[in-house]
């Protein structure tokens, strides 16, 4: 029954492990953006609106696993919202389907700036095994400016946590900044 | 004269495993007239090639598998769908990709093309370019008082693939709902014209990412089949273990998220804890979480890794140990149950004369399953069995997801420590032939034809059984709430990707 389950848990501990860690090159180059830009800091919690541009479902099936007691992702303050309206980050997969294309700019345009966008999986980086096919215009770039992008057919759910992390540092205030406020 | 014997009186063509029964027009309008009145076969697949359209039968019964085609002749063909309504989605289909118009059809909407295209009809020997503007997609429509519409999609609100759903609602309760799929067409098919099967076979890797495997292994064995070679012993067996693994993995996903759109969090989060546990184990034994690219032509590209069968044993343990208490649960739960129970029915009627294999049929009274009947590969050797239901709701589909967790297990725990020895791969000589294979996903049975001339693939097609499963999935949902449409939707789980081709 649950409540086996749950004393399980409690004897157990949980069953999340820790989070990987961010990667300081990608996080300075994105904190340096948010700067140039002198855009509002988006905060240490991130919303993020995931969008498939065609893919074939491999990448969603890993994202989902994201939100599994293994990574669970809203402990790092991530989380996925319903509309891109009240999103902080685009994550994309798939190559941009020429069916997508108007969708995935919408979405891209309804978010509020400052935004991230981050492609995931080969196909978003360029087309992946569909380059050259007539019925895409290629990866997440050739609709949308990308911040990030996540390598593998799929990526695993901790290479892609890898690079949420990231956004996260990337949005930490420098420690002076955090002093004064 | 009855539809099976028309068939057999008309020219065989050289495919194999079964020969493609080729029928001039009026043959093959007298068989469609024969269809209608003899339900004992099913349409399992439908497509075409510039020059002909295609169709394959099964015969649950004895396991006949039966192939036919006819020759379009200026741009027209006697659509199947007034004798088989599942073939409606095919036939718009074979309209939006190579130009064949179903004379008879019940539907002549695109399906696949938006008017987005730079070039129509993208397979035809010669396309045209698209000049004009994509127009408003057109619904069928719902007549009555106080009807709204609600438009969903193609961005969703949670993470899954793109479609647009048009639900017709009266208050809370669903009176129509329409499903227009391709938005994630990314011109598969063509991209695998001119390659050798070798290359092809990571397109068919990515039709649909959850049924890598399956696709992959039908893929493979019609591209064996077309070539006359079998694969290795080894190979057989390991593609069992990869299929088995698939479909566990994917039941325990599908459950926790089913039981999660009840708002039921405790199951999903040891559901797919366990399915973590496997994609681990399997990332061990075969390199990789999904086991894309395991499946090639003529065999299997990796083999079993050192401690590989040890890690898929440990996990099948850990979730045997916790099964009890899971399966408790889920029967204890009035407020899950109150959900499940008598939502998203789907009838026996729609159910036979839909054919929708898999989990679907086996939760409204349909037996079928290509690994018992007409069975291939490994299957042959061993026996599978499965449970029946016939509520067709959405607990009787979960539950029949559940037992083919135990069964899958069950076969892994007797493959793996009989792993034929010997050699992964036979060689694939660049000989020209037809071949048809089939493979038993996770969600039904898959169907693949490649045709290949001097070790070319010169046409081919890749049927997921969800062509024949998102119709039904429109009806379940009638009669229903909105709220539960994603209760319906998940217990379904059809594949977006794996028909927008």
């Amino acid at each position: 029954m649950a409540w086996r389950t749950m004393w399980r848990a409690l004897r157990d501990g949980p069953a999340t492990e820790p989070a990987p860690a961010a990667d300081p090159l990608l996080a300075e180059s994105l904190a340096a953006r948010l700067h140039a830009a002198a855009q509002r800091r988006l905060g240490r919690g991130l919303a993020i609106r995931q969008v498939d541009s065609g893919s074939c479902n491999g990448c969603e099936l890993e994202i989902n696993m994201l939100g599994s007691i293994v990574y669970d992702l809203e402990r790092l303050g991530l989380r996925f919202v319903a509309s891109p309206r009240h999103a902080d980050v685009l994550l994309v997969t798939g190559p941009v389907t020429r069916n997508m294309q108007d969708a995935l700019l919408r979405t891209w345009v309804a978010t509020p700036d400052p935004k991230f966008v981050v492609a995931v999986g080969d196909c978003a980086i360029d087309g992946g095994v569909f380059k050259g096919s007539s019925a895409i215009i290629g990866g997440i770039d050739a609709a949308v400016p990308v911040d990030a992008f996540v390598r593998g057919c799929p990526p695993t759910p901790s290479a892609i946590l890898e690079v949420l992390c990231t956004l996260i540092e990337a949005n930490t205030p420098p420690p002076e900044r955090q002093r004064r406020m | 004269m009855n539809a099976r014997t028309l068939l057999l009186t008309a020219t065989a063509e050289p495919c194999a495993p079964v020969p493609r029964r080729h029928l001039d027009g009026a043959q093959w309008a007298a068989f469609a007239a024969a269809l209608a009145q003899d339900p004992s076969l099913e349409l399992r697949a439908m497509w075409a090639d510039p020059l002909s359209v295609y169709a394959v039968f099964l015969v649950p019964e004895d396991g006949t598998v039966m192939f036919a085609s006819v020759p379009v002749e200026l741009g027209l063909y006697q659509g199947l769908s007034p004798a088989r309504p599942s073939a409606v989605l095919y036939e718009r289909m074979i309209h939006d990709l190579w130009g064949h118009t179903a004379a008879n059809g019940l539907d002549g909407r695109p399906f696949l093309d938006h008017g987005n295209w730079t070039a129509t009809p993208p397979l035809a020997t010669r396309p045209l370019p698209n000049l004009t503007a994509p127009e408003p997609k057109e619904f069928l429509p719902a007549e009555g008082e106080g009807l709204h519409r609600i438009p969903v999609g193609p961005v969703h609100a949670g993470t899954i693939e793109p479609g647009h759903f048009r639900f017709t609602a009266q208050g809370e309760i669903v009176v129509r709902l329409e499903v227009r799929l391709g938005y994630a067409h990314k011109g598969t098919l063509g991209l695998m014209l001119g390659k050798s099967p070798r290359v092809a076979a990571r397109f068919a890797a990515r039709l649909s990412g959850d049924s890598t495997v399956g696709h992959a292994i039908a893929f493979a064995r019609a591209a064996e089949a077309a070539a006359r070679v079998l694969p290795p012993a080894r190979a057989e067996a390991l593609r069992c273990v990869f299929a088995e693994i698939e479909r566990i993995a994917n039941h325990l996903g599908d459950i926790g998220a089913i039981t999660n759109d009840a708002a039921f969090a405790l199951m999903q989060a040891r559901f797919v804890w366990h399915r973590e546990q496997l994609l681990r184990a399997t990332e061990t034994a075969f390199g990789h979480r999904l086991m894309m690219d395991a499946v090639v032509p003529g065999g299997v590209s990796v083999d079993l890794a050192a401690g590989g069968e040890a890690a898929i044993t440990q996990v099948l343990d850990t979730l045997a140990a916790e099964w009890d208490t899971l399966l408790a649960t889920y029967d204890n739960s009035a407020s899950l149950a109150d959900r499940m129970v008598t939502t998203g029915t789907l009838s026996h009627a729609l159910a036979a004369s839909f054919a929708p294999g898999g989990f679907i049929g086996r939760a409204s009274g349909q037996e079928a399953d290509l690994r018992r009947v007409p069975g291939y590969g490994h299957y042959r050797d061993i026996d599978v069995q499965m449970l029946v239901l016939t509520a067709g709701d959405v607990d009787a589909r979960v539950r029949i997801r559940m037992a083919e967790v135990v069964e899958s297990a069950r076969l892994l725990r007797h493959v793996l420590p009989r792993l034929p020895e010997g050699a992964l791969i036979e060689r694939l000589d660049a000989i020209s032939g037809e071949g048809l294979g089939w493979a038993e996903g996770f969600r039904g049975d898959i169907w693949h034809w490649v045709r290949v001339e001097g070790g070319q693939i010169t046409a081919a097609f890749m049927a997921d059984p969800s062509w024949r499963q998102w119709p039904l999935l429109e009806v379940a949902v009638e009669g229903n709430i909105v709220a539960d449409f994603p209760l319906c939707n998940k217990s379904f789980n059809c594949s977006y990707s794996g028909v927008d081709l």
